[in-house]
Parts: C-alpha cells; structure tokens; sequence
C-alpha cells in the first residue's frame, strides 16, 4: 500500500529526469497540435463554418448567451420554435458546450481579442480534441503506472539500450514523426520518462486526435473525429474530453486515494453532466468497477475515497443542471450508483470491524450481521424497486432503454429510430472508425491482465462496456474510440518493450562478443550441462545479461543503474531472434503508419464535409452546392421576419439559425405529437395539408428534394419515416396506403395517395418540364404523375440546383355563401376531428 | 413619389409666372448643352452652360436651379469653369457649391449658388461644365411584373432648360439604355435616333421656361441600392490596409408579382426573369490581395477575379439572383499594400483612399466609412473633396490597451461619381509598432517566471504538519533506497567477475590469477557491506520505512548468503583445479551450489525490481 501510495520511482539522474519532462512535454505538445489541426482539414476543403444539423442550434444558443449573458441565457424561452408551442431552452438544454465556447469568447473579448462566436464555436472541437488526447494521456498514465514497473522497466531498458538502437528508433521517428506521435513518443520517452505510460499517452492522444478529425482513422479515431472536426461544435466535442478526464481523476483517485482528486473527480463529473447525456456512462461504469473491485477482493479505502465523494457531490452537482434537475436521483439510470453506495459502506463497515474485533468475535459478528443484513438489504431492494416502478417510464428514458434492448426504439419509438445515429453501426463502419485498433484492442487486454491492478480493470471494463454501446447506437462510437486508444496504446508499447529488449540485448551482446564470445559459449554450454534444474533458459539469459551489463559498464559507468534494470526486464521479458524482432519492429511502424494514413485519409476526406456544401469533382474541375445556404439567406432576406416556416423536422435548426425564421418543429424532437402533424401534412392530399399548415399559422413550407442532381438524401427518401410518424399518432395516414406491395417507389406504379400526397407534389412540381420526362436521379427512375398543378400553394423560391424548394400558401379565398356551406358540410362529413388536432 | 413629383410639377408651372426677380437677370446663358444619361439605374446629368454678363454691375455668383423633385433627389453636383479655349486645352476648375435659399424662392424649385473664381465683368463670358446625379429619378412602371415581363422605366424632365436666366439657345439629349421606347412625350423638334431622343434647340427662351416631358423606356440596368454600406478601412503599419465592406444590397426596380420559377428562369434558350440581376462587378484598386466574398452564414463560393496590374476586377454573384424588392447581405474584404495608399508630409502621414464603394453602378443610401487607425495615432484631420458627416470612435481590436482611433465619415446618396479620394492625415510614431510584441513577450516571460518560483518555491501552508513531514521524511528514504540499490548493483557486479574469473580458470587453468581476483572480490565486498550498514541502520529508525526495511532486509540478507554461497563455489572449484580433480568431478560437486545460487540470485533480483518499483 505505502509503496503505491509513494510517488514515482526514483529516476537516473536529475538531468536525465529533467529532459525527460521536457521532451515529454514537448511530445504533448505536439500531440495536442496534431490533433488540432488534424482536424482542420474540414477548414482547408471547405470553410470554417459550422457543420450539420445539431451544431447549427447550439451555435444559435451560443449567439444568444454571448449576447444576452448567462441569466437571460438560463430564462431563455425561445419562441422561434416548435411554433407555437416554443421551447424553453435555458432548461432543456446540455449546457457544458455553450458556456465553455462563451467563455472561451468571452475572454478572448476581454482580451481584445476579436474573434467572432461563430469562429470561436468552430474551434472548439478541435481544441477539445487536443485537452482530450492529454487527458487520455494522464489516464493511460495512470493505469500504466499502476499496472507494476513492466513497462517503465522496459523504459529504461531503452535508456541504456545501445547507442545504435536509440539512433534506429530516432530514424524511425524522424521519418514516421508526423505519422505517429506514439512512436516518436516511445523512443524519446524511453530517454528516462516512463515510456510505455507516455507511449500509451500519445498512442491514445494520436487515435482520439485522429478519431476526432476523421471518423475514418478506426472506430474510436474516426469516429471521435467525426465529432471533433473543426466547425463540428456538438456537445460530443468537449464531452469525451469531460468523460476521459473524469475517468483520469477516478483512476487517479483510486491509485493515490487523495480526496483533493476526489473532488476533483466530482467537478469533472459536473462538467460533463453539462455538457453531454452520456454522462450516465460514467455514473454506471464507475459503480461497476466499484462491484468489480469489492467482488474481487479489492476494496480498500482508496477505494471508497475514489467513489464515496463522487457520488455525493456528484449527484449534487449534476441535480443543478437544469436538463438533469431531479432526474439525478429519480431515474433508474442513477440507482446502480446509490447501490453501490449503501453496498461500498456495508463493506467499509465490515473491514472496519474486522479490524476492530478478534477472529473469533469476528465470526460471531459475522453471522449476526449477515442475518440482519439480508433483512435490511431486502427491504432496501424492495424500496428501490418501489421507486423504479413509480418514477417515470419506470424509471429509463427512452434512449437508455434502446440502449439495454437495441430493438426497442425501432419497435416502440420511430422518432428514435428514424435518426441515423441511433442506428447500429455495420462491421464496415467499424473498421473505418477503429482500423488496426481493432486488433490491438485485444492485446490490450491481454496486457491488461498481466498484473491485473485496480486501475487495468476498470480500463478492461471501459472497454467491454463500451464496445456493447457502440454494438448499439453509431453514436456511442465516440466513446468506444477512447477506450480502444488506450488498449491499443497499451498493447503497442508493450509490444515495444519486448522488441526492443530483444534488439537491445542482441546489440549490446554482439559488442561484447569479441571479448566475451568464449566466456559465453562456456557459460551456456556450462548452464546447459547443469540443464537439468530445468531453468536453462533464465540462467542462460541471466548469464547474458550480466555479460552485457559488463560491456557497457566499461562504456559509460554512469548508466550503471538502469542496466540493473534493463537486465531485470530482459529477464523476464521473452528474448527473440534479433532478425524476429527487427522485422517485427518494422511491421509495427507500417502498422502504425498505415493507420495514420488511413486517419488522415478518413479526417480529410470522410469527416470533413460540412453537409451544408456539397462538393462534386466533375471534368470541369470542382462543383459546388451550396443551395442550402442559397435558399436559408433567400428567407432570411425577403420573408417577414414573423413568417413562420414549416419543413420536415431535420431543418428545423438550419432555418431557425441561418435564417432566423420560427419554426414547427426542430431536431429536438421532444413533441412527437407535433412532428406527427407535420408528418400528417406532409403526407396528406394538398388542400388538407394546407388547412393543417394554416391553422399552424404557417407561411412558407419548405422541402429538400434531391431528384434533379441526385442528392440522396432527401425528403422523398425520408417520406416512410413521416407517414410513419404521422400514422403513430393520426391513424388515418396508413403507411400501406403509400406502399405498393410493400415496396416504396414514386414512379408510375406508386400509389394514388402517394402521388397525391403534398410531398410528392411540393417535390416535383414542374419537374417534369426540365428535361420533359420527369426523370429522378436519386430514386432511377420516371415519376409517376408528372403534369399537375398546385391548387394551395406558390412556388415562391427554388434553389440553383433545385435542392430547396419552398412553397407560400396560398391566401385564404374569400368566403362565396354558398359553397362555404358546401364545403364545411363536406369537411365534417368526410374528415374526423382527428385528422387535424389543430382546426 | 410619382404622384407626388406630378403635384410638384404643377407647382413649378404656377410657381414659374410668379418669378421674376431681377437679381438673376443680369446673366444671360448665351448657349446651354444638357445631355442626360439613363444608361444606368441613375441620371446622370451634364451641362456645358455659357454664361454671359449682359448686365452692368459684375456678377460673383451664379445660380442653378432644378425641380424641385429632381433636386430632393440629388446625389452629386459638381460645377466646373472650364478654361482655355479649343476642347484639346480644356483646364478645368473645380467650383465650390452650396444649397442657396434665395428670399421668395417658390417651394417647387431647388436652388444652388456657384461662387465665381473672379467677379464676371460686364460683357465677360464664361464656361461652366455642370456635373448633376440623380437617384430615384427612374420610375418602374409598372410598379409590379411577373418574373417574365421586361422591366421598363419612366423619366420625368422638362425639355427646356429651367433656369432663373434667359437662355438665348438650348439643346437637350437623352441617352437611354436601348432603342426600345415605350413612350416619350413628343414636342416641336423632338428626334430619335436609336437609343437617343432629342430635343432642340430651342431658342430665347425666358426666365424659368419649363415644359415637362415623359420618356417610358425599357431599362436592363441593374437596380441595385445598397441600402446601407458600411466600409471599414484598417490602416496596419506592418504593411497592410484592410478594407471591409458590408452590402446590404436591395433590387429597387419593378418589384416581383406572383411565383418565382427556376425552371423559368434557367429556360434555355429563353430565360425568363431579366429583370433580375444575377452579378455585380466591384473593381477593386491594383493588387488587392486576400480577398473574400461571404455573408453572416459562411462563404460565397460563386464569385470570379481577374487582376492585372492596373485593376482587380471582382465578379460576384448573390446567393440568388435578385427580382425586384428581393434583398440580400453580404460582406467582401481585401487588403491593399500599404505603400500604395499611405504617404507622408511635412510629419504627417496621410491615407488616401477612395471613398466610395468599388462596385460599379451601385448607388447607396447611407455610406458610412470607418477608418480605423494604428493605435497611438494623433492629431488627425479628414479631407474630404464633398461635405460629409464626421466624428471619432474608439475600437478595441487585437490586444489593444487604448484602443485605435475611428474616424467615421456618413453620406447618404452616394453615386459613384462619389468615388473620390479622401485624405486622412494623423501622426503616428514607428516605436508604437512594437508595444503589442512587447506585451506578448514580456506576457509570456512573467507566466514562465511564475511557473518557475512555482515549481522551486515549497507552498506548503503549514510546515510542520505530519503530512509534510512525512513528505520530508519520505524523500530521504527514498535516497537512501537508491543508495542502497546501488550497492547490491555494485555486489552483484563483483560476483559476476569473481564467476569470470572461474570462467577462466576453466580455460587456462591459472590459479593464481583467480585466487587473486577472489582476493580482490573479497575486499571489495567487505567494503560495500560496511557502506551498507548506516544506510541499513536509518531505514531501521525511519517509521515511515518500516515497512520496505522489511523487504530490504531480506535484500541484504539474501545477497549475503548468495555471497556466501558464491565464496564456498569458488573455494570448491578452486580446490578441485589444485588437486587436479577432473572437470567432471568439480562440476558434480557445485552443481547443488549452482542450483543454490542460480535460485538467490532469481531472489535478488525479484527483491530489487520490487524496491525499484516503489
């Protein structure tokens, strides 16, 4: 205990020690700056502009608190949304991203600084990206060192290893520099810092960095790319940082069981409670390495210092969020941490009586306890069960449950579904995200089992855990990325330390062989003949070992120590062929170039689109499409400002951000009933959508239709999903009504009340005359009903390459006596209530 | 504006019977050329007046009159005296003019007074060249058209020169943008040819003639008014000068009526909707660098430069094409080499720019120009060739402590006859050039400073406390631990060369050399367990060591009997080697020894890598 409590092992010598921090230090650095501009090249191809959907509100929420200040922030009812129900976004919101880029652009101002909101949100990403590798540093730091001296030992093995190996390792870094900042990491590392935590470090800093920048990397590195490129500014961005430096702070808590680092731990909760729904990851993975540990025999008071804070205060804290409020202690998705609470202080109490009491007073006590303590565990349980069974959706929201039975959202919950990134991910995706991480994840583990230490298994369970997510939701790749890093980190540098033990031990004895080749030959042949003790092998390498360790004292006396050491690992360590390890050495760098290959081809190509420009390389040269941005500006500038906007839910942040007009409904889909009517609308003939659209106060009704240049992802692509939606809650919209023998197509053989629906109408209207035919690039193939007129509505603007559309309703006609009459009769005989909630 | 300008009209006409003051009438205008220009979305108004003093007293001022709804309207005047004679010599002096409001001036007439260069003597006569824009004077009609429709315009004028003087000969064009007239009013001499009318001459006519006419015309010209244009002209003396420009760009024609169709408007090969303006052409000063074209919601990637060494040209397209009433936002930027643009006299620096904006055949309604100077400037002073609106501001921009001073120059009606240059002069000395390096540097100097004292300075807050004592304590165990682990290195290392030398021995047999070597092993030994001993002896009274003495007590006692063990092999083969027993016979009897040491030494060296661990 007092050892590992102890601060690190006692280093070469000073100066050693001092350039050792410093060269570290200078390797984070450069870390951190690959991973910033990694993520630039979405800066470089494109713009710096925000990207997607989500980033566009939180941009808009960031405007708002820059201009208005935090209070008016936290009161914020934005009434420009979910028309007219509004939202209130102060409460509704993660604000962990907002503040911190408002604080980022607040000091900058206050610095005289003139960065504009929309470049600071643009940045932040990467930034985060870069504190993210750091911390993933410290934590892999932090499980290395408490995961015994291997690695460090064979650090310093390095350190003495021949001047030819440095010099090797050094070529090898200078050329894979950029490429691999674990590899230069190691071999400068190996200089007196402990290598394989460094190693580890920037193995882990590199992957996220790379993950962040482009999805492509691997799993973990791409994927965390795509969330963190530059102009990416979605509340992921400073989340994974939040949740690897929670972990860091768990870890390191639990190594020191200092409570400064608890507390710690508890404000790095609360950072990333606010900015990011998947802070009950933590909350559930710590209480189960805390099982873990107790099962296992592993509790001691670092332990409960590590858990015991954490989640007291962070249970405090995190209820101060609005967004969590109560919900900190009502849902079900917190109670295995109260579990585990009452559990880790039953325990605590046993230790301490343990030591209080005899054996044999001990196991009186025992008994008596254990017949009480079943009592009083019994009703506790049934009272949490009372509790789950009485809070909301017993107790789970229904992201969490998807996230235990990944079929329930596409069973119960469509809204859900219907997002892509709920969905999961295919083994392709996979391998684009986590590339060669994938295969080194398992070595990782391995490596993590041999000594298995408090800090190594909560790393494997990390792991297990949140491969099982990211199985589930796309999503949750994200936090998978980390997690492979750090195992792939770990398996890479222990795979260094054996490789280069070997080279090392081969090297220094080929020095010495002149003078010592007979002496050895003997030694082993001597050893051989003594064979039968049935440790030939560890004599003979001891034997070497120490011959060795003669030639190079004669070479530099000082390094005398480290050779000790480096003799101690080698002893342990297997010894391969020199040939073997040479070549293995090698693959490891092509494996690990490819793999920063594969990153910077994934951050460059796949994860830096900005999804609002669309790029095309034609012969003429680069083609660009930016009709969102056209037809967002066309509102903004020649609408009312009032007007209200009415677009399936996907643009809803787009058109409140860039151009400012109210909307229905928006990406926050916490209305289902109001998507619904839009989705009815939409799927509805067309002077029944324009009554819906009208009572909604609707102006202008946009649609997003890809057909004349083939943009896949359009609204006629997206229709199931509204008629779906629509259908959950108006029964009357019947998804086999636009179905025709359960195939969804929009060419002649579609449906009638497809090709009456407004969609169909809003979408191709005029189509036809482009190129006479009607012919849809996206679906490949002819429209079905290709000359019609819109009887409710005006095409008032169409983007250049006619990917927006948006439509004006047409005013009300005046009221002729007669035929008023005429329709309100047939309204009500033909039309339930239902259909439309809001006439 | 229509109506109402058709109000003043009638006004002008009673109004001009009642007006016969005798104060105009010494001049005569002996012969009046007025050529106006409609090509574009203003008119634009030249008169070659000659004036002649027919009176007795000599005449210092002269005036100029318009309508009234022409001269509400007016952007730009400018009255030169031309000089010389022969239109090859033409020397022209630029005349100053102001807004005069003569007494019992009618409310239908502007009037604007010349001063004369020199009194004009009796019989004298002068030339003047008057310049005139003016906005809003094109009136769509109709005031609504589909996206197919032509855009056609109207131009009120009066055909006869309105003036407070007589005219002894007039003659007036109109220059219209093309040969399709809708309209025009037909009057005594009035001819078309192509897209020119003219009317005239017309001779003696009286004071304040005046006969209105009306031209109906089909205009292509782009209507585009920027309803605000905020220029920002930042002056860096590391060599740069940043221009800003944000547009807010409205159609002003015909407005849209009804749908706006993209397949109409991209019909090959007949488009509809040229009434839209889809481009706008800036043309910027000769090695403009850096430019860009965005708006607030990113960039604007339909855009096009050519540049040679006497122009940039810009070609930028909005977001969408433009239909009447149709509006849009954006914001070009450009840097201009700052030798090209600042220039230094008598002490003073002066920045000459162009005031206007770079687009062509834009008018804006309300300019404002901000330029923003280095921080630290000091007495500045504007020159402007027209009167503007000025005052000073502060702005706060990178790292600025006093912030850098703005002058900022309104006008509104800004035609591009506006687009002169302006001179801002001011003080600037070079040493403040280099006071926001120094702040980083000395910045970045006190943060290494303070992370320095940081790191050697102890902040422990109380001194005595156990923990901190514990610290101390710990750190001297610490050493002695290493001292001690390099002593058993040192012992290890002797054994190996006390084994050497068995080594060989088994090769050449000498028993001196290795009773020697076992000689020197043994002091050696002796020595390093006597540098032992004090160590050994403070992590016995060290209570923090407790536990680790422990282990290194093992340590120590392990290598001893591994020495031990060592001594007795060496005897053994030694003693064998002496009586010459066979290689066998030795091996058979250290072979339990070997296996003896072989398994302390694994002890030993476990031993050690667990205290080098901690």
């Amino acid at each position: 205990m007092a050892a590992l409590e102890s601060p690190p092992p006692g280093t070469p010598s000073a100066m050693r020690h001092a350039f050792g921090s410093v060269l570290s230090a200078l390797i984070l650095l450069l870390i951190g700056v690959l991973a910033f501009s990694i993520r630039l090249f979405s800066v470089i191809k494109y713009e710096s502009v925000i990207h997607e959907f989500d980033p566009y509100f939180n941009y808009r929420v960031t405007q708002f608190l820059s201009k208005n200040g935090i209070y008016e922030f936290w009161n914020w009812f934005d009434d420009r949304t979910w028309y007219p129900l509004g939202r209130v976004i102060g409460g509704t919101v993660y604000p962990g991203l907002t503040l911190t880029a408002g604080t980022i652009w607040w000091v900058l101002n206050s610095l005289n600084i003139p960065l504009s909101v929309e470049t600071v949100c643009v940045f932040t990403a990467p930034v985060f990206s870069a504190f993210a590798s750091w911390a993933t540093y410290l934590l892999t730091k932090e499980v290395k060192g408490s995961g015994a001296g291997l690695a460090a030992a064979a650090l310093l093995a390095m350190v003495i290893c021949s001047i030819g190996i440095r010099l090797i390792f050094l070529l090898v870094n200078i050329m894979a520099m950029t490429l691999i900042g674990y590899w230069m990491s190691c071999t400068l590392f190996s200089i007196g810092v402990s290598f394989s935590g460094i190693f580890h470090k920037c193995l882990l800093i590199g992957f996220q960095n790379v993950s962040f920048l482009s999805k492509w990397l691997s799993l973990q590195v791409p994927s965390y790319i795509s969330r963190s490129v530059a102009g990416s500014y979605d509340n992921e961005a400073v989340a994974i940082f939040a949740l690897i430096f929670t972990f860091y702070l768990y870890i390191k808590t639990l190594n020191t069981g200092s409570l400064f680092y608890a507390t710690l731990n508890a404000i790095a909760y609360f950072y990333m409670v606010c900015s990011w729904g998947g802070y009950t990851f933590i909350i559930n993975l710590i209480p189960m390495h805390v099982l873990l540990c107790i099962v296992t025999g592993r509790y001691s008071p670092r332990l409960y210092i590590a858990y015991a804070p954490l989640v007291v205060l962070g249970t405090l804290l995190a209820a101060l969020v609005p967004v969590v409020g109560f919900n900190a202690v009502l849902t079900s998705e917190h109670f295995a941490s109260f579990l585990v609470f009452i559990i880790i202080h039953v325990i605590a109490l046993v230790y301490y009586i343990k030591g209080i009491l005899s054996p044999k007073m001990f196991k009186v006590a025992v008994t008596l306890v254990v017949s009480i303590g079943l009592v009083v565990c019994f009703i506790v349980v049934a009272v949490l069960v009372a509790l789950v069974a009485s809070s909301p959706t017993k107790g789970w929201s229904g992201r969490s449950l998807s996230l235990l039975d990944p079929t329930y959202a596409s069973k119960y919950i469509p809204i859900i579904a219907s997002v892509s990134e709920h969905q999961p991910p295919t083994w392709p995706s996979y391998f684009m995200d986590i590339n060669v991480l994938a295969f080194l994840v398992p070595a990782g583990i391995v490596a993590c089992f041999s000594p298995l230490s408090d800090a190594s298994s909560f790393v494997v369970l990390y792991i297990v855990m949140s491969v099982y997510f990211s199985g589930v939701m796309v999503r949750l790749m994200l936090v998978l990325a980390p997690a492979a890093c750090i195992m792939s980190g770990i398996a890479l540098s222990q795979a260094f330390d054996v490789f280069t033990a070997s080279i090392k031990y081969h090297l220094s004895g080929s020095s010495n062989s002149k003078d010592d080749a007979e002496d050895k030959t003997s030694t082993n042949n001597a050893s051989k003949d003594d064979g039968s003790a049935g440790k030939t092998d560890k004599g003979e390498e001891s034997a070497k070992e120490r011959s060795s360790r003669k030639g190079k004292k004669k070479e530099r006396e000082p390094a005398d120590k480290p050779s000790v050491k480096s003799k101690i690992v080698k002893k342990k360590a297997l010894v391969l062929p020199f040939e073997a390890s040479i070549v293995a050495l090698l693959l490891l760098i092509m494996l690990g170039a490819f793999y920063v290959i594969h990153c910077v081809w994934a951050a460059a190509e796949a994860y830096s689109a900005p999804s609002i420009v669309l790029t095309s390389q034609s012969r003429d040269g680069l083609h660009v499409f930016d009709d969102f941005r056209e037809s967002y500006a066309w509102l903004s500038h020649n609408t009312d400002v009032d007007d209200k906007v009415a677009s399936w839910w996907d643009y809803g942040y787009q058109t409140t951000a860039m151009a400012n007009r109210t909307v229905i409904v928006d990406n926050n889909t916490w209305n289902n009933t109001h998507i619904a009517t839009v989705g009815t609308a939409m799927s509805s003939p067309e002077k029944a959508a324009w009554e819906i659209f009208n009572s909604l106060d609707v102006k202008y009704v946009l649609v997003v239709f890809g057909g004349l240049i083939g943009y896949p992802s359009d609204d006629i692509n997206k229709f199931l999903w509204m008629v779906r939606i629509g259908g959950g809650v108006f029964p009357h919209i019947k998804e086999a009504d636009y179905l025709r023998d359960g195939q969804y197509r929009i060419d002649s053989e579609a449906t009638p009340t497809m090709l009456n629906c407004l969609m169909y109408k809003l979408s191709y209207y005029r189509f036809v005359e482009t190129d006479g035919k009607g012919f849809d690039r996206v679906r490949r193939t002819e429209i079905g009903k290709k000359n019609f007129k819109l009887t409710h509505f005006d095409e008032v603007f169409t983007s250049h390459h006619w990917m927006v559309r948006i439509y004006k309703l047409k005013p009300q006609k005046n009221r002729i006596r007669g035929r008023a009459k005429k329709l309100k009769l047939k309204t009500s005989s033909s039309k339930s209530a239902k259909k439309n909630p809001w006439i | 504006m229509k109506k109402s300008s058709v109000v003043d009209l009638l006004l002008l006409l009673l109004t001009i019977a009642v007006l016969a003051t005798p104060a105009f009438s010494d001049l005569v205008l002996s012969k009046v050329e007025r050529r106006i220009d409609v090509t574009s979305q203003f008119a634009r108004v030249t008169k070659t007046l000659k004036v002649v003093n027919s009176g007795s007293e000599s005449v210092s001022e002269f005036t100029l009159t318009f309508p009234k709804f022409l001269g509400d309207n007016l952007a730009y005047l400018s009255v030169a005296q031309s000089e010389g004679k022969g239109k090859s010599k033409r020397h022209l002096v630029i005349l100053s003019v102001e807004a005069a409001n003569p007494k019992g001036k009618p409310d239908s007439i502007s009037f604007y007074s010349v001063a004369l260069p020199k009194p004009l003597n009796k019989g004298d006569t002068l030339t003047l060249e008057v310049v005139a824009a003016f906005t809003n004077v094109l009136q769509p009609f109709p005031e609504k058209i589909s996206q197919a429709d032509i855009h056609l315009v109207m131009l009120q004028e009066s055909a006869q020169y309105l003036s407070p003087y007589a005219v002894e000969s007039q003659s007036f064009s109109i220059k219209l943008p093309s040969a399709r007239i809708e309209s025009y009013t037909n009057l005594e001499n009035t001819k078309v040819q192509g897209s020119e009318i003219k009317y005239g001459p017309y001779k003696n006519l009286p004071q304040y003639s005046y006969s209105p006419i009306v031209v109906h015309f089909e205009s292509k010209a782009a209507f585009a008014v920027a309803e605000k244009l905020v220029r920002e002209i930042e002056v860096s003396h590391w060599g740069n000068v940043q221009v800003t420009e944000h547009y807010n760009i409205v159609h002003r024609g015909a407005q849209l009526k009804g749908e706006f169709s993209r397949l109409e408007f991209q019909a090959r090969p007949n488009p509809r909707g040229i009434s839209a303006f889809k481009h706008l052409l800036a043309r910027l000063p000769p090695r403009a660098h850096s430019i860009y074209y965005r708006d607030d919601i990113g960039n604007i990637s339909t855009s096009q430069m050519q540049s040679d060494s006497k122009k940039t040209e810009l070609l930028i397209e909005p977001r969408f094409p433009l239909f009447g009433g149709w509006k849009t936002f954006f914001t070009i930027g450009y840097g201009l080499p700052l030798s090209d643009f600042l220039f230094a006299s008598e002490g003073k620096r002066f920045l000459d720019i162009s005031f206007g904006s770079p687009m062509l055949n834009l008018v804006t309604e309300k300019l404002i120009v901000q330029v923003v100077l280095p921080e630290g400037s000091k007495d500045i002073s504007v020159i402007t060739p027209f009167a503007v609106t000025q005052s000073q501001e502060i702005k706060y921009s990178h790292l600025d402590i006093a912030g850098r001073p703005v002058v900022v120059l309104e006008k509104n009606n800004v035609v591009p006859d506006h687009n002169q240059n302006i001179q801002v002069y001011y003080k600037f000395s070079n040493i403040n050039l280099l006071s926001e390096p120094l702040m980083l540097i000395s910045g970045f100097f006190v943060l290494f400073i303070t992370c320095i004292i940081y790191t050697r300075a102890d902040f422990s807050i109380s001194k005595s406390s156990p923990a901190y004592l514990a610290k101390l304590q710990w750190d001297e165990v610490l050493a002695t631990l290493q001292e001690v682990q390099s002593i058993i290195q040192k012992c290890l290392a002797t054994h190996d060369k006390l084994e050497a030398s068995l080594r060989d021995l088994s090769r050449t047999g000498d028993i001196q050399i290795c009773k020697a070597a076992r000689k020197s092993t043994d002091s050696l030994l002796k020595d390093l367990s006597k540098e032992l001993k004090p160590l050994l002896a403070f992590l016995q009274s060290s209570p923090s060591a407790s536990q680790i003495y422990l282990k290194v007590e093992e340590l120590v006692a392990k290598e001893k009997e591994l020495q031990e063990k060592l001594m007795a092999k060496h005897t053994t083969v030694v003693e064998g080697y002496e009586k010459k027993s066979s290689g066998r016979d030795i091996e058979n009897r250290i072979a339990s020894q070997q296996q003896k040491i072989i398994t302390l030494k694994q002890e030993v060296e476990d031993l050690l890598e667990f205290i080098d661990e901690i």
